[in-house]
């Protein structure tokens, strides 16, 4: 079960990140989670939003580069044990994790994860009864 | 025309024009005596050797009329270049001039294809600089419509080109790619609009360009190759062939030299570009050199017609950069670039010494439909851009990535390097 991310090409030059947030708000885009990747030339904004396909066409309307991808978000308490123990679960049955980050309310947290192989993660959360969530789920949150 | 009724014709042209500008223009009378040569030494076009060269400094330094070699009332036109440094270079132009710079222009149009029938638009500039102006005559005398678009507007210009169903456009490349660019913004396509003959030139472009302009625009798209201190746009063009640009050897003679030594160069061998105008008499030039680098040849051409070709101008000799002792052309960056359907074919090369060691740092704009979400996906296509580059120019160069549209398009010519280096 896979929700929606859009990420978003953005060069390193000050004022970006706010120009392409501010294409968003106007559009009243809500922003679930965000996490920024970057080199010392550019970086990816990565987005979990109330209406991604909105968001992205917005963005193309604008000419920012952006795309959208599948990620699997999950959740579970916010103890670092916990969360080591997630991770390890991907590790012992061999599925790398591109990327990963997280929020969380209170003692909740939510994993977003970029993974190789999504079908993978499914069957990872079956065998050993992880907390996968939808994104209805995780909009209402 | 025979290759020795060329040569004939062209020797008598050169005799007549070397007693022209010995009797009228103070400066080649000088440099001829200083040689010890008299308008009887050149009777033939072989003979062209023994006269000096012309060099944009000389332009400069008898500006504004000091090279004219007709009276001010004969002059019926004046051109002029911007010098980005010094003078600017000032043409004047006689009716013949004129005359001789229409027919020339026209013969690149017909060699186009252009006929009567056909609708153009010339979106040179027009004014001082002589693309827009020369094309515009080119163009009329074929008999084919004009419209005298000029540069700035892209959208009326996107708009006259639907509504007219025009055929034709002439401008350079650049902008070319640029109204391509303009009319994928409006949501249009290249069946929107009906060209199918583009004429570009005023500044240097590849094979790869003329693909991507092409399929772009979907038109033919060929080379119009001219400058203002010779005539303007018509002194070379290509034919169907696409195969090395037509030289109007009656009135532009060519030669090539290695620009360090000024010995002249066998066909075949890239070196500087040199015209002598055999037929002007506003301000005729003697070997003026281009600084352009090509080649010519006298091959036999598929199309039939026998006068002299020139390949497409690798670069210039002030365009050349010395980066870490290797010479580097911005043309070499830009095959490089447009290959790679990564990326906007636009570019900027910034050159820079830092530590006493120089530095080339090349632009580019990652298109849209090619940005990866991950890191290393786009740090892959740095890298084969870098490893590509590399092979290219033999120097390595660091590759920054951009967002479409942050390099700035022009209109006219692009800057396309910025040299940094404070040489003390
Ligand atoms: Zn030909």
């Amino acid at each position: 079960m896979t929700i929606k991310q859009l990420s978003v090409f953005l060069e390193n030059k000050s004022g970006r990140l706010n120009e392409v947030l501010g294409i968003l708000g106007q559009a009243d885009i809500r922003i679930i989670a965000a996490t920024v990747a970057d080199t010392s030339e550019y970086g990816i904004l990565r987005l979990i939003t109330s209406d991604t396909a909105k968001a992205y066409e917005v963005l193309k309307a604008n000419r920012v580069s952006a795309q959208q991808s599948d990620v699997v978000a999950l959740t579970c308490n916010s103890t670092a044990a916990e969360f080591a123990e997630q991770m390890d679960y991907f590790t012992r049955e061999g599925l790398s994790v591109e990327y990963m980050y997280c929020f969380s309310t209170g003692e909740k947290a939510f994993l977003i994860l970029r993974t190789s192989d999504n079908a993978m993660v499914d069957a990872i959360a079956r065998k050993y009864g992880l907390d996968i969530i939808t994104e209805k789920e995780l909009l209402s949150v | 025309m025979s290759r020795d009724e060329m040569s004939d014709l062209q020797g008598k042209r050169l005799h007549k024009l070397v007693e022209l500008v010995y009797h009228n223009v103070p400066f080649y009378r000088e440099k001829m005596q200083e040689a010890g040569l008299t308008p009887d030494d050149i009777r033939e076009i072989g003979d062209i050797g023994k006269l000096p060269f012309t060099t944009k400094q000389d332009l400069r330094d008898n500006y504004p009329t000091g090279l004219q070699a007709a009276g001010q009332s004969e002059i019926v036109r004046i051109h002029a270049s911007s010098g980005t440094t010094g003078n600017p270079t000032v043409v004047g132009y006689t009716r013949r001039d004129l005359e001789i710079w229409s027919e020339s222009a026209a013969r690149a149009f017909t060699a186009y294809g252009v006929t009567k029938n056909d609708i153009f638009s010339v979106g040179y500039g027009y004014g001082l600089f002589t693309g827009g102006l020369g094309a515009h005559y080119g163009v009329e005398y074929v008999g084919a419509t004009v419209i005298p678009t000029s540069t700035g507007n892209t959208d009326k210009h996107l708009r006259l080109l639907r509504d007219l169903k025009v055929t034709g456009i002439a401008c350079t490349p650049s902008y070319a790619l640029y109204l391509a660019e303009a009319m994928e913004k409006n949501g249009m396509t290249r069946d929107d609009i009906s060209l199918k003959i583009g004429a570009f030139g005023a500044e240097p472009w590849t094979e790869n360009m003329r693909h991507e302009i092409e399929s772009r625009l979907g038109l033919q798209a060929y080379n119009l190759y001219g400058l203002s201190e010779i005539i303007g746009p018509g002194v070379s063009y290509e034919c169907e062939c696409k195969n090395g640009s037509h030289i109007s050897e009656d009135h532009f003679y060519p030669e090539i030299i290695d620009p360090d030594t000024l010995e002249p160069l066998p066909y075949g061998t890239v070196g500087e570009l040199v015209f002598t105008t055999l037929t002007k008499t506003g301000m005729p030039l003697l070997r003026y050199r281009t600084r352009d680098l090509c080649s010519l040849t006298d091959g036999k051409c598929g199309c039939g017609r026998t006068n002299v070709r020139m390949t497409r101008i690798i670069g210039r000799c002030d365009d050349m950069l010395i980066i870490r002792g290797i010479n580097v052309f911005p043309s070499q960056v830009e095959s490089v670039i447009l290959e790679m359907p990564e990326f906007e074919p636009v570019y900027l090369m910034v050159v820079d010494r830092i530590d006493c060691l120089d530095t080339l740092q090349v632009q580019v704009e990652v298109r849209r439909d090619y940005f990866s979400d991950e890191l290393g996906e786009m740090l892959r296509l740095r890298r084969r851009l870098a490893d590509k580059l590399k092979s290219v120019l033999s120097i390595s160069a660091d590759v920054k990535l951009m967002e479409p549209g942050s390099i700035s398009r022009s209109e006219g010519k692009s800057v396309r390097v910025i040299d940094r280096r404070q040489l003390t």
